[in-house]
């Protein structure tokens, strides 16, 4: 079993014992949803324009709240050290980290967010858009936050400094990704706009897990 | 003597612009335990960490049968079985979980026979099926203890190994080090107690 | 007992900028006072916007500088996780809050720039929100530089920062161009300028050398402030 393995499925077997905790980050997103209604009023036309906006930026919020038990349980129990002495690349290990984030996360997050679409009042076809974009742009968010966390890793005030850091670099799948639905009832492409989450997240895939594995060694030190 | 295997060069660690130890160097052969003595602070632990390459040193050479060990740190790391302040359990994984996780995340496919043997001679085998979270501070530093037993490696980097052990813990680790060695083994250990392996050898920082 | 590894490239920079600051400070004012004469006093109102487009004297450069201060922090954080350069992580904490406010200048002149032409105080412009994100990105820079207690270790995590901020801005600036034309109407709800001719660029570019004059003299003092910071760190950490 190469090492990749070995630790997705160490962390995904972890995430499986403590469903609670993902079952926390589910809830924030739905309540988080539920807020903009609450706060804008049901009109119909209303909720179906912003629809798309809320709930990736609802997804967003939700996907960070996880975000900074990535590394930090692991330098906690000493399990880092481990990690920083496996015999294979810990850019690997990193990216190992991340999927299983976004297994746990994301891919929840994308399922669940075309049932809250239709409180919005979307149907079909943008609610599969929206499950489309969310699947291909969530592992963007558990990269990039990956990210923010292995740099935040110890850090004072380590939550808030992750929001602070990966929200901004997640500004163009966010903008991407809503767009992508909306594109439905504009008329424009909606393949183009997926392919373009699509590089984001390859942008993302070739560039993080080196800082990753830079700052986790930082935090080794 | 026969011939060293680890040759370690005028090492120097810096942290916060402060010189931690400078100027150390040492060789140990097969079969040979270092121990590390010194105050708290006195920079065993970063002695420890700058061997794993943990730590970048600030000068001196690492050097594995004549070569650098940063030429190639992958294959030094391989060689390497760790155990740091930390235990480095998940805490919800059983013990035996722990243990094959840990060897399958060396790379390696996990050796069930090597981790029963681990078990056995830190006498985990009744507790083999609990949640690592259930167990005492000295239960746990066992099970860290086997994982490294169980890993096989070479080089031994153990840091306050005997933390947390009740008598008959500290006799099945001088047991385990003992038979590691005469295999040819090497392992260094910070230590406060006399560690009481004949023919180790003594490295005092902070002198 | 004071380390003599970090000391060697302080000082020789300590001795540098005493020798450039005295002629520096002087070529910084001069060059304002020449720059903000031509842009308040010489350069003509402009036909739709009257007296307030001298604003952009002032809101282009900021951004122009805010834009090279962040490209100078991600050199810096290079220059320190490459060859380790003691100097380059006391520059980028110096920089990091004088690009940040560079960014923040460009963003209040923009918004007084967009008040009196469309009554709001804040419209969301393509340029403007770019540049928000930019002040976004700094401002992580720092927060991050000083979240350890460890100067070190936030230097190089800044650092890390800075580098993966770079090659994040231009993307960032094509989403939010392409988010902008998405979603503004055809109407001109644009921040920009009169066309460009001489009697705009020539204020302009004095501006320009000017902001990057008196950058460069903030960096500076602000280093040596840095340096004295770090080595009361180590003296009191070596007690």
């Amino acid at each position: 079993m190469s090492g990749f393995a070995a630790l997705l499925a160490r962390d995904l077997r972890l995430a499986w014992r403590r469903p609670g905790d993902i079952a926390v980050v589910l809830a924030f997103f739905v309540v988080a949803t539920v807020l903009f209604p609450l706060g804008i009023g049901p009109q119909a036309n209303l909720l179906a324009r912003i629809a798309a906006g809320v709930l990736w930026s609802t997804a967003l919020f939700a996907s960070m709240l996880s975000l900074d038990r990535l590394f930090a349980a692991d330098y906690e129990d000493g399990a880092l050290d481990l990690l920083l002495l496996a015999p294979w690349p810990l850019e690997l290990a990193a990216l190992a980290k991340c999927t299983a984030h976004w297994i746990v996360t994301g891919l929840p997050l994308a399922v669940l967010a075309p049932v809250l679409g239709i409180a919005f009042g979307l149907d079909g076809p943008p609610l599969l858009a929206l499950a489309a974009t969310l699947l291909i742009g969530t592992p963007t968010l558990s990269l990039v936050g990956g990210l923010a966390a292995a740099l935040t890793l110890g850090a004072r005030r380590g939550g808030a400094l992750l929001a602070l850091l990966a929200l901004p670099l997640c500004v163009p799948t966010l903008i991407f990704g809503a767009a992508a639905i909306e594109s439905l009832t504009s008329g424009e492409d909606l393949g183009a706009h997926l392919a373009i989450l699509a590089a984001l997240a390859l942008v993302s895939l070739a560039t993080t897990p080196w800082a990753m594995a830079a700052a986790l060694r930082q935090a080794g030190e | 003597m026969a011939s060293p295997l680890l040759d370690v060069t005028d090492l120097s660690c810096r942290r916060g612009g402060r010189a931690v130890f400078e100027g150390l160097s040492f060789a140990l052969g097969a079969g040979e335990l270092l121990a590390l003595v010194g105050r708290n602070g006195s920079g065993k632990t970063t002695l420890l960490r700058s061997l794993a390459l943990l730590v970048r040193p600030a000068a001196g050479r690492i050097a594995w049968q004549g070569a650098d060990v940063a030429d190639d740190p992958e294959a030094w790391r391989g060689r390497l079985a760790w155990l740091g302040h930390l235990d480095g359990l998940k805490a919800d994984l059983t013990v035996r979980e722990n243990l094959v996780a840990a060897a399958r995340l060396r790379g390696v496919p996990a050796d069930p026979a090597a981790i029963e043997a681990a078990l056995a001679a830190f006498d985990l085998l009744p507790l083999a099926h609990r949640a690592a979270r259930t167990l005492s501070a000295g239960q746990r530093r066992r099970t860290a203890l086997a994982r490294v037993r169980a890993s096989g490696a070479a080089v031994w980097l153990l840091d306050e190994p005997l933390n947390a052990l009740d008598a008959a813990a500290q006799q099945a680790l001088r047991d385990v080090l003992g038979q590691h060695l005469a295999a040819g083994g090497l392992a260094l250990a910070s230590t406060h107690v006399d560690l009481g392996l004949p023919g180790s050898r003594r490295l005092e920082l902070g002198a | 007992m004071a380390d003599l590894h970090f000391l060697a490239n302080p000082a020789r920079f300590r001795r540098f900028s005493q020798r450039v600051l005295p002629g520096l400070t002087l070529a910084t004012v001069l060059c304002l006072a020449v720059g903000l004469y031509l842009a308040l006093v010489q350069s003509p109102p402009d036909y739709q916007q009257g007296e307030t487009v001298r604003i952009m004297f002032v809101h282009v450069p900021s951004a122009w500088l805010a834009m090279a201060g962040y490209g100078m922090l991600a050199a810096l954080g290079a220059s320190l996780l490459v060859w380790r350069h003691p100097l380059a992580a006391l520059m980028a904490r110096a920089a990091a809050p004088v690009g940040a406010c560079f960014a923040l200048v460009c963003l209040l002149t923009g918004s007084l720039w967009g008040r009196p032409m469309w009554g709001t105080w804040w419209v969301w412009d393509a340029r403007l929100t770019s540049m928000l994100l930019l002040f976004f990105l700094y401002l992580g820079h720092i927060a991050l530089s000083r979240a350890y207690d460890e100067s070190e270790r936030g230097d190089r995590a800044a650092a890390i920062l800075s580098l993966i901020g770079v090659i994040n801005l231009p993307i960032i600036k094509f989403s939010v161009d392409w988010w902008n034309t998405l979603h503004q109407p055809a109407s001109v709800a644009k921040l920009g300028g009169p066309a460009i001719h001489p009697t705009i660029l020539i204020p302009l570019l004095w501006m320009a050398v000017s902001f990057l004059l008196l950058f460069v003299l903030l960096v500076l003092v602000r280093t040596e402030t840095e340096i004295d910071r770090r080595r009361l760190e180590i003296a009191e950490q070596g007690a």
